[in-house]
């Protein structure tokens, strides 16, 4: 395996490569399909470059673990808004995922609602393309539109037009206090009614998830102390339609809350395959009824549905009515739904433009 | 600031090509007489103009499609058009192009409040896009100042801003999908109501494309839930780095204002005299406001007056009232207006890190005295994006040119600065020639690239944002 130290090694690598390339950050092996291809890690590309908490803004390379941005952010009280899932459980993996991986593959969890995707927070990146050149675009500032945004079409990108070397990321204070409403007993097609009129409030709810199995529904609220406690109140009442809510306060049982939604826990330790489907959220239930899920999870106040399913059952057909698209994120090798046909060309131009030696990660991004 | 000459054989087939046009199109739609395409000579930018070949203003997406198809067959450059307010000539003709007007494009498709979005036809109105919601209690973030005129196509085209944006991001993140005609006619739907992309994230690299890979049609973006109020705190300062210091303490603490507006002393001193809002007499300036129920705006406003408070403020007024809201907006919002009134002014876009900002600001000082120009600076504090306003005389011979030249110092400076050159009004032409200081000649060819796929004959808007020598090559092939 290949471990370059230096952005420059990392070009010449590049420049230099006879055989395609399985590009990976931290270990967690990647979503290519294993191939011939030679093994590149960006692991050696690690460290902050700049970070700027008055500026909400972090610099970093694109190696580094997702774990130190973590800390590095942590302790000056601010985080990464767009909560990224750690898919290591879900995944049986173990690894040091890193923020290139998290950028590569637009990675964003429940709080995407109201912060916005990881392609959201991408404020710049360099890349080597397959030319073995290093590129710059965007930059630190939170507001740009000098040129194309290639930094988000860097974003999911899934390493195919580029390897990631460093990126600027737009971050946020951790508030005072979070809280969530617990709604017991709705059907998923209440829930949904009952996360939109939620969403649709002003009382800024930072994620929405229902969770059937367990029969609840969940409703973020996070800020300053008072305003969470004041909002939970207003929250409640507005929902009281649907029934009751409880409000849990404790941090740590809201954290472990969050994480066992951002993370698909309850899909970790059960056997088959793993999809997420975007969908309007209105469409959500009906979308995991038509895949006869063996279990759902709607998140993004039914947006994102995970779904379980029995391995190697393609969803795909099924969901051919339903406006969105599924990409099945545990199981055998990649499978996402297919682009209209005029944007797949124009997907596989734009790869002959970037790596016109096919270079990287064949096999991903269809 | 130079165009390309206009090709000479598309010149020749005028007739033969207006022929062609006419025929896809209701005989109203297709402008060629030299008085009527005038109206289309230029955009907000007024300094450059000239009149296109024609204008036509399609009704529908299918309509787009059959000009757009004539065009590439015939090789006529086509320059898309929203409302024509970009101040970066975004949408300058040449005299060879046709102008691709949306305007008549301005329909409510689609209203769905469950799922959070509204489908509209691209050349509607920003504004009018919130007035479809807004009697239910919602709205659509993005806001420039221009919004009464502006449209959602030409928001897209320069991922525009606006006061808010703090807040709740720019055009690009409160965009969920578009119908999109490429050069060639063919029509793609990208995005929709649903989150993400399952390839590539080509809205993202649509939105901020000035016009260059496709032509939008159709819109879906997000909505929001009005907030339950909101109310603003002025404050004055006797110098910009206590100003600037007191910005970044603010955000963080983990406030999130919707705004932090900042203004310097000549700018002050221009909308005192022109509106009156009884700004205080000091240095720097900041108007900070904030949204929730009235408790938590209480809250979040005593907590940022306990932070200016350690900076010194020479006045610091919140508001207590909806008139007295007003009376702290008025001077900000007639900004523009009263530096109008002092003469002509260029509008600069730079972006800085928020850290460099009393330094930058001393350093326009210095050039606006070496250029002798004067320089007011109002603008968006919370992100960093400045407005410096240069008043020059566009009477006076060689004024313009030491206005351009004093501009283009300006923008290097926030470029150096860790900034960038525009950072919401967009390339266009303005700013063209500039590309090289922030963007090395590979950077630029990584983006031409992209146009490449998405317009592989360059006709679209082919004169905009490369530095004319810099695409050289491939417009001509
Ligand atoms: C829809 C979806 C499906 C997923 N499926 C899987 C899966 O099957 N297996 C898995 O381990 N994780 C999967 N992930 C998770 C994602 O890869 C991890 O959350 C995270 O990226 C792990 O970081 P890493 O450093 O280990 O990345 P890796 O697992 O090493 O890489 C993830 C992807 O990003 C690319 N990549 C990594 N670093 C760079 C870089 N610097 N520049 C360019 N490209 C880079 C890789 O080539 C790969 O395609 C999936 C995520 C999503 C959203
Ligand atoms: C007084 C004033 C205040 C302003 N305030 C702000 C502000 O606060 N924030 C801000 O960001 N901007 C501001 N602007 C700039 C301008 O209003 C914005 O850039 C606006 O988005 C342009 O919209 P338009 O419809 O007028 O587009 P146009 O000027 O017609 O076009 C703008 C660009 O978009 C492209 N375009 C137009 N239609 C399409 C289409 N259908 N498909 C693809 N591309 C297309 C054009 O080719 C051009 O490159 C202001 C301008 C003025 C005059």
């Amino acid at each position: 395996m290949m471990r370059p130290e230096t952005e420059a090694e990392l070009a010449g690598i590049v420049a230099g490569a006879e055989r395609p390339l399985q590009i990976e950050g931290g270990g967690t092996r990647g979503m290519t399909v294993p191939g011939d291809g030679d093994r590149l890690s960006v692991a050696g590309l690690s460290g902050v470059v700049l970070y700027e908490p008055g500026a909400l803004t972090l610099v970093v390379r694109a190696g580094t673990p997702l774990a130190e941005v973590g800390a590095v952010l942590a302790a000056e009280g601010q985080r990464l808004a767009f909560e990224p899932m750690d898919h290591r459980r879900l995944l049986g993996r173990d690894g040091v995922p890193t923020i290139g991986g998290v950028a590569a593959a637009n990675v964003s969890g429940p709080r995407r609602v109201q912060a916005g995707a990881c392609r959201d927070a991408m404020l710049g990146v360099r890349f080597v393309d397959g030319r073995g050149r290093v590129i710059r675009n965007g930059g630190r500032v939170m507001k740009n539109v000098t040129g194309y945004d290639l930094v988000k079409l860097m974003a999911g990108s899934r390493g195919t037009l580029g390897v990631l070397t460093e990126l600027a990321v737009k971050v946020l204070p951790v508030p005072e206090a979070a809280a969530v409403l617990v709604m017991e007993g709705l059907t998923s097609e209440a829930a949904v009614a009952a996360m939109s009129a939620a969403l649709g409030s002003p009382f800024e709810v930072s994620a929405a998830a229902h969770l059937p199995e367990a029969g609840e529904t969940w409703l973020r609220l996070e800020g300053f102390a008072a305003s969470v406690a004041y909002r939970a109140g207003r929250l409640g009442a507005l929902l009281d339609r649907f029934g009751p809510a409880r409000v849990v306060e404790a941090p740590d049982e809201v954290a472990a809350m969050m994480r066992r939604l951002r993370d698909v826990e309850d899909f970790a330790d059960r056997p088959g395959d793993v999809w997420r489907i975007s969908v309007r959220p209105s469409d959500g239930p009906r979308a995991a009824a038509a895949v006869a899920a063996e279990a759902a999870i709607f998140d993004w106040g039914g947006g994102l549905v995970w779904v379980l399913v029995p391995e190697g059952h393609d969803i795909r057909p099924a969901l051919s009515g339903i406006a969105g698209h599924a990409v099945r994120v545990r199981g055998a090798g990649p499978l996402a739904s297919p682009e209209p046909a005029p944007l797949a060309a124009l997907a596989a131009r734009l790869r002959a433009e970037f790596d016109p030696r096919g270079l990287f990660n064949p096999g991903a991004m269809g | 600031m130079q165009m390309p000459a206009p090709d000479a054989r598309v010149m020749a087939k005028k007739d033969h090509v207006l022929r062609r046009l006419m025929a896809v199109l209701p005989e109203d739609a297709v402008i060629h007489d030299p008085t009527a395409t005038r109206a289309y000579e230029c955009d907000a930018l007024t300094a450059y103009r000239c009149p296109p070949l024609a204008a036509v203003l399609p009704a529908s997406t299918a309509e787009v499609a059959a000009v757009l198809k004539i065009c590439h067959e015939e090789r006529v450059p086509v320059v898309p058009r929203g409302s024509g307010t970009s101040l970066a000539g975004g949408a300058l003709p040449t005299a060879d192009s046709v102008i691709l007007g949306v305007a008549r494009l301005n329909e409510v498709l689609e209203v769905d409040y469950p799922n959070r979005f509204i489908r509209v036809q691209a050349g509607r109105t920003n504004l009018s896009v919130t007035g479809a919601v807004e009697g239910d209690g919602w709205f659509y973030a993005p806001d420039p100042s221009s919004q009464l005129a502006c449209a959602i196509a030409g928001n897209i085209g320069m991922n525009s801003g606006g006061a808010h944006c703090l807040k709740y991001g720019v055009t690009t993140n409160n965009l969920l999908g578009v119908t999109l005609v490429l050069m060639d006619g063919t029509v793609v739907e990208i995005g929709g109501a649903h989150l993400d992309a399952v390839g590539y994230d080509w809205l993202g690299v649509i939105c901020g494309s000035e016009g260059q890979l496709g032509v939008v049609t159709e819109a879906t973006l997000r909505i929001l839930p009005k907030p339950e109020g909101a109310r603003p705190v002025l404050m004055g300062f006797d110098c910009s780095e206590r100003a600037g210091a007191c910005v970044a303490d603010i955000i963080r603490a983990g406030v999130l204002p919707v705004a932090i507006e900042f203004m310097d002393r000549p700018c002050i001193a221009a909308t005192e005299a022109f509106a009156g809002a009884g700004y205080p007499d000091c240095e720097a300036l900041l108007i900070v406001e904030v949204e929730g129920s009235p408790a938590e705006i209480d809250d979040q406003l005593a907590l940022i007056k306990r932070i200016a408070m350690a900076h010194d403020p020479v006045e610091l007024r919140e508001s207590g009232s909806a008139e007295e809201s007003a009376r702290i907006w008025l001077g900000r919002k007639s900004a523009f207006g009263a530096m109008g009134q002092l003469g002509d002014y260029m509008c600069l876009d730079g972006t800085i890190p928020v850290s460099a900002l009393p330094d930058v600001l001393r350093r326009i000082g210095e050039l606006s005295a070496e250029a002798g120009l004067r320089v007011a600076n109002v603008f968006h504090a919370g992100d960093g994006n400045m407005h410096p306003l240069i008043l020059f005389d566009a009477n006076a011979p060689g004024d313009l040119e030491r206005c351009e030249a004093l501009g283009a110092e300006i923008l290097k400076l926030c470029v150096d600065a860790g900034g960038c050159l525009t950072g919401e009004h967009g390339v266009g032409v303005e700013k063209r020639d500039l590309m090289g200081v922030q963007y090395r000649p590979e950077d630029l060819d990584a983006q031409m690239r992209v146009k490449d796929v998405f317009d592989p004959g360059w006709l679209l808007n082919p004169a905009k944002v490369f530095p004319l020598e810099v695409s050289a090559g491939r417009r001509a092939g």
